[in-house]
């Protein structure tokens, strides 16, 4: 059983809603993330998001696109993202990291090996945003191979049938995006979601885990009546990017142990 | 036995819009169904012929085709080596040949019952385009532009609010073309019932055929024409390529013709060296951006690099995946033109023809430059003049150190 499958079925088992925040690796610093992880998990983050930067993040609002933008400037590269997820093992975090990240970068760096690599680091899976399971053939092929869980998405726009098409093959948990839109903050979760997750549920078993939009305890309440997990990205770096100067790491456990409840 | 997605997915319409190895759609799944949706209404669109019946009239009614060929006489002349003629888009209602698309497009979107439409522009033309067809089919009309483009088109700006389109400023990336696009697209990823019609023959399949389809109206005439003017075909036709659209359109008529030579001209810029211009096929390698799998000026980590032309219309990163498979056969040939020798070009064709041609035309017509005086007389070059520069006096102005 992998590392996600294991986590989801133990939360399940102890009725708790799986909380994934998302890093921006190299955000707000280089070695932030080696800080953050760490002082997450203790605060209950279940799982990591761990975002590579790319500068052309079609599918992110104005908050991760300016994360990304930073982190580049920091100068990161993919490499640097590995090294992170192997850094982040050696210091003891223990729960599930997937690395969300655009497809270019992670194609010229190879796919074979990228999952290689991230494997041998002990990453856990790999989210492509723009990369529609149509044209996922050899990225799928070289996760499966490495044991690594490729994730898919379903959106609010996915007919039935695609959605059990895409149930057929995904492992792991299924990303589904809470509302038709780009990532960011949201004051209110959208009302159709209850009724999207259940024509989810009805194609398949496997943990739901909802993003897009994710920025209170509240929403996380409410979406853990639905679905196995909840990530949350913008509202966190919102947060990380509102925080004076070396309280970051303080203010983001702070905010994830609000979000537990 | 290798596991195949694609059969345990029972896709059909797996690896569709690929041109060899480049193409396909890397999109979002929230935009799958949407861009599905627009392959279905294209696919039953180009069988009605009615469609092309409504596109043709208006075309001839309202677009002012076809447009003329013209023999450039004068810097035939100068030159003294090849005949040159001239394919005038730039007399195309609007001023370009980005109208073309934007008709074919925008009665595609009327017939699939869509109110709203989002563009993205970089010189403005295809912006301009759009806001004038959705003026004239009674559309709400949105156009995302780099805040960089707005401020060196500024006739176009204007131009587009004139005809009732709200024009929204990018600032991010490179406040450029390539951001209009990422933001035209989150627009779309977030208003999937609105209708994205994009400007060049780029993007997710089904745009890069699509655009094609609705630009291949420039070669189709233009054969017949130079046909009729010269009773032959012509050795070599030159077209810009920025993302490509105007280059197959003009390509297309010909490439079952052995003996025509097909030459895209890139954008030079400063040189080519990183951020300095847009060349890809010379600077780049096949990647993915924007939806498709094509050539793309990046950096080792598959960044996107920046891009520079002093002509906004080709100051772009990647190329139409159509174009990057006819480089691969080598059926078209791809080369450059610098900002300087765009900007003599520009000034060239304006003294020696009367014609002011777009700043991204004066690349193609820089070719002929250097191309003409090496073919004899006997032999042709064509031209795909694919806009008229009254939106860049401004930019040259500037360059040349005038005060307009």
């Amino acid at each position: 059983m992998s590392r996600i499958a294991d986590t989801f079925a133990r939360l399940r088992a102890a009725g708790r809603t799986a909380l994934m925040p998302y890093l921006m690796t190299g955000y707000p610093e280089r070695d932030s993330a080696l800080e953050l992880a760490p002082a997450l998990e203790e605060a209950g983050a279940d799982l990591f998001e761990l975002g590579v930067p790319f500068s052309d993040p079609l599918a992110d609002g104005a908050t991760i696109q300016r994360a990304s933008e930073r982190a580049l400037a920091n100068g990161i590269r993919l490499e640097h993202c590995i090294a992170t997820v192997a850094e982040l093992r050696k210091r003891g975090v223990r729960v599930p990291i997937v690395p969300m990240g655009y497809y270019n970068p992670f194609l010229q760096y190879g796919l074979e090996r990228l999952a290689r690599d991230l494997a041998a680091a002990g990453a856990d899976g790999l989210i492509v945003p723009d990369l529609p399971p149509e044209e996922a053939q050899e990225c799928y092929a070289a996760c499966r191979e490495y044991g690594l869980d490729l994730i898919f998405f379903v959106a609010p726009t996915t007919p039935d049938e695609r959605i059990a098409r895409i149930a057929a093959l995904a492992s792991g948990f299924i990303y589904c995006v809470s509302l038709t839109g780009v990532t960011g903050a949201r004051r209110e979760l959208w009302r159709g979601l209850p009724a999207f997750l259940e024509r989810v549920r009805r194609q398949t078993n496997l943990p739901l885990v909802v993003g897009f939009g994710i920025s209170s305890a509240d929403h996380v309440r409410e979406v853990g009546r639905y679905a196995a997990g909840a990530i949350v990205a913008s509202a966190l770096i919102n947060v990380i990017e509102q925080s004076p100067p070396g309280e970051y790491v303080a203010r983001a456990a702070e905010f994830v142990r609000l979000l537990r409840g | 036995m290798t596991f195949n997605l694609h059969q345990a997915l029972s896709l059909e319409v797996a690896r569709a819009g690929r041109f060899g190895p480049y193409g396909g759609a890397y999109i979002p799944e929230t935009l799958a169904p949407a861009v599905a949706a627009l392959e279905q209404a294209y696919a039953d669109a180009r069988q009605d012929p009615a469609f092309w019946a409504e596109l043709d009239r208006l075309h001839r009614s309202y677009t002012g085709r076809p447009t003329p060929l013209t023999f450039a006489r004068r810097l035939t002349e100068y030159l003294g080596g090849a005949r040159i003629y001239l394919k005038r888009e730039d007399l195309a209602h609007t001023g370009a040949h980005k109208i073309n698309n934007a008709l074919g497009q925008g009665l595609l979107a009327k017939r699939m019952g869509k109110t709203r439409i989002i563009a993205e522009t970089g010189a403005g033309q295809h912006g301009v385009a759009t806001a004038t067809v959705c003026a004239l089919l009674g559309m709400e009309c949105v156009i995302y532009m780099g805040v960089d483009d707005m401020a060196r088109q500024q006739p176009n700006v204007f131009r587009m609010r004139l005809l009732g389109a709200e024009v929204r400023g990018v600032a991010s990336g490179s406040r450029t073309l390539k951001d209009a696009i990422n933001e035209a697209m989150r627009d779309w990823v977030t208003n999937p019932d609105s209708y994205y019609l994009l400007g060049s023959a780029l993007g997710p399949h089904p745009y890069p055929t699509m655009v094609r389809d609705f630009q291949s109206v420039i070669g189709r005439e233009a054969r017949e024409q130079i046909l009729a003017a010269t009773g032959r075909l012509p050795d070599v036709v030159l077209a810009c390529v920025g993302g490509g659209s105007n280059a197959i359109g003009i390509f297309h008529a010909f490439l079952s013709d052995e003996g025509v030579a097909l030459r895209g001209v890139e954008a030079g810029g400063r040189g080519i060296t990183p951020g300095n211009h847009a060349a890809r096929f010379a600077g780049g390698r096949p990647g993915v951006l924007q939806g498709t799998y094509t050539y793309v000026l990046q950096n080792d980590d598959g960044q996107i690099e920046l891009t520079h032309s002093i002509s906004a219309g080709l100051d772009y990163a990647a190329v139409g995946p159509e174009h990057a498979l006819l480089h691969d056969q080598g059926r078209a040939t791809y080369t450059t033109a610098d900002d300087e020798e765009a900007l003599d070009a520009f000034q060239t064709l304006a003294r020696l023809e009367g014609i002011i041609p777009a700043l991204e035309s004066a690349h193609a017509v820089a070719e002929a430059i250097k191309l003409a005086p090496t073919m004899r007389p006997d032999q042709i070059i064509l031209i795909n003049l694919s806009g008229r520069g009254d939106k860049d006096i401004f930019t040259v102005a500037n360059v040349l150190g005038v005060k307009v």
